[in-house]
């Protein structure tokens, strides 16, 4: 049996969180584990709606020592958690927060021990070991039919997912880091990012999320060095645009959406730190890092392969549990590179002319003085007439025509958009992303205007 | 319960920073039909966290502070356009 530990650190005193300006140490934490586990609720399963990096973590840990499958769902509206509980009758939810609404038996997070309590010094330091190939987790995507697709998660894989991230990200468990994290750990980059990075890297997250541009300067200026921050393009864009004094990083980390070369470069100057991305999903974990400043080419997780079937690129070996086909388009420029050319579900067809969004998108946002921008196909009748492109943009200080005209070096001209839309934001959802809905909102709101006020 | 009516510096501010919402998520909402001390965030106007932040970002560039959560709920300040207000009445420095 090849079981392995809950946490790498093997001293007691390593710091393995920070609550605030607190301190956790991997003593204590071990202790915490414990305590948690005895308080657990008699189901298999458990939801683990912790919003305190901590606390959730205990939560998963506890699961696995009390022999429990955690359930990471994608989202925590009332649907899904009904579907989840048809999925896993006996799935009870553990909050640190407002439980009343939760169509789920639920228990609130036990209480922890001071923290000046005596946590046993002289004791053995014993970590649990969970066997490599237990499930430990399952983790949800929202699937094409509405019903929350489940991908299993077996201990053994997850470690070797992070440990190969650690060793990717080039950190050093004899110089520990401190993660700050922007993303939540229900999510599964910021699960693996933030919280199994840390047990498994020898590192130490915060516990907190912090939220406003101000929240995470002062987070990050608390950390101790060497301080990483765990974001995504949104809260990095939002981040620098803020126009406030940031304090040095060691390393910035994004994913959930390609990050534009231009802005990567702005982030590297403004924390003096590489600026590292990666590439997965909730299916696979992460396959592949790069560091966008300096080149477009993704560099695969050690073990996994990419694979030509069917019209799609797969992803498969090393950490991934089974074959998963990738939603993007994916130009594998040698066995363990590639280039990613935009998303599947985002392939147009425009007068017989073919892209992507996702390409178009990149060409908009390669735009000097452009900041954000997005491509739409607009739902629109299909009587004979090409339906073509709309486009929103964020770009103070540049006018329709000088946008067009940079649009059309770039952009076949069956791709030109029509209409053209200046906004002082885009809608872009919790994860970034543009939706349809909010697109055709925006037409419609265009089209309503007045002729004279549009731009 | 009685309130103290607004002042006519409040109303003022309130309809700013109300047109300022609109225009930075670009609302089809009209900034008048944003009620004073209905919810911004969830059920009642239904922004959301991303959407606090691009206020927030608005925020910071026309009234020149920048809004701080300090680890407490971090959408204390969002609960509704008057306590937006109060907050940004209390901070500015422009």
């Amino acid at each position: 049996m090849n079981a392995l530990p809950i946490v790498s650190h093997r001293d007691p005193d390593a710091v393995i969180a920070w609550r605030g300006t607190r301190p956790v140490r991997a003593r204590r934490f071990l202790a915490d584990v414990a305590r948690v586990a005895a308080a657990l609720p008699p189901g298999g399963h458990i939801l683990n709606a912790c919003t305190d990096r901590y606390r959730f973590a205990l939560g998963f840990c506890a699961g696995m020592v009390a022999g429990k499958i955690s359930l990471l769902p994608s989202t925590y509206t009332p649907d899904t958690l009904r579907q989840l509980a048809q999925f896993a009758p006996d799935t009870w939810v553990l909050t640190d927060g407002d439980d009343g609404a939760l169509p789920l038996p639920s228990v609130p997070f036990p209480a922890l021990a001071a923290d000046d309590a005596e946590t046993g010094d002289t004791q053995a330091f014993d970590v649990p070991l969970i066997d490599a190939g237990r499930l430990v987790a399952w983790v949800f995507t929202s699937g094409s039919t509405g019903t929350p697709v489940p991908h299993p998660k077996t201990w053994g894989r997850l470690v070797d997912n992070v440990r190969a991230e650690a060793a990717a990200l080039g950190l050093n468990a004899a110089q520990p880091a401190t993660l700050v994290g922007t993303v939540p750990p229900q999510h599964m980059y910021g699960f693996e990012s933030t919280v199994l990075l840390a047990l498994q890297g020898g590192a130490a997250f915060d516990a907190g999320r912090p939220f406003y541009p101000a929240d995470i300067a002062t987070t990050l200026a608390r950390s101790p060095a060497p301080a990483v921050l765990v974001s995504t393009p949104f809260h990095l864009r939002t981040l620098l645009d803020e126009g406030i004094a940031l304090p040095p990083a060691a390393l910035l980390l994004s994913a959930t959406a390609p990050l534009p070369e231009a802005l990567a470069q702005r982030a590297e100057a403004a924390f003096g730190s590489p600026l590292l991305e990666i590439y997965g999903s909730t299916e696979t974990g992460q396959v592949a890092t790069r560091r966008p400043a300096r080149s477009a080419l993704w560099e695969l997780f050690p073990g996994i392969e990419l694979a030509l079937r069917e019209g799609r690129t797969w992803a498969q070996g090393g950490h991934i549990e089974q074959p998963v086909p990738l939603s993007d388009v994916i130009e594998q420029v040698d066995a363990r590179h590639f280039l990613l050319r935009g998303r599947n579900a985002d392939l147009i067809n425009i007068a017989g002319k073919r892209t992507s969004l996702g390409w178009l998108n990149q060409q908009l946002l390669a735009i000097p003085g452009v900041r954000d921008g997005g491509f739409h196909l607009p739902d629109a009748e299909r009587d004979a007439h090409i339906t073509r492109l709309a486009a929103f943009v964020v770009a103070p200080g540049l006018d329709a025509r000088s946008l067009r005209a940079a649009l059309r070096e770039r952009v076949d001209p069956a791709f030109l958009p029509r209409p053209l839309i200046f906004l002082d934001a885009l809608p872009r959802n919790a994860t970034g992303k543009l939706p349809r809905e909010a697109c055709e909102a925006l037409l419609a709101a265009h089209a309503a205007r007045p002729r004279e006020m549009r731009g | 319960m009685t309130q103290a009516s607004a002042s006519p510096a409040d109303t003022a501010l309130h309809r700013e920073v109300a047109e300022l919402i609109v225009a930075a998520l670009n609302l089809e909402t009209s900034a008048d039909e944003i009620e004073a001390d209905a919810p911004l965030y969830g059920d009642g106007l239904g922004l959301d966290s991303i959407d606090i932040l691009e206020v927030a970002l608005v925020v910071s560039k026309r009234y020149g502070f920048s809004l701080r959560a300090d680890s407490e709920d971090n959408l204390r300040i969002f609960a509704s356009l008057r306590s937006l207000c109060d907050h940004i009445a209390a901070n500015r420095t422009q």
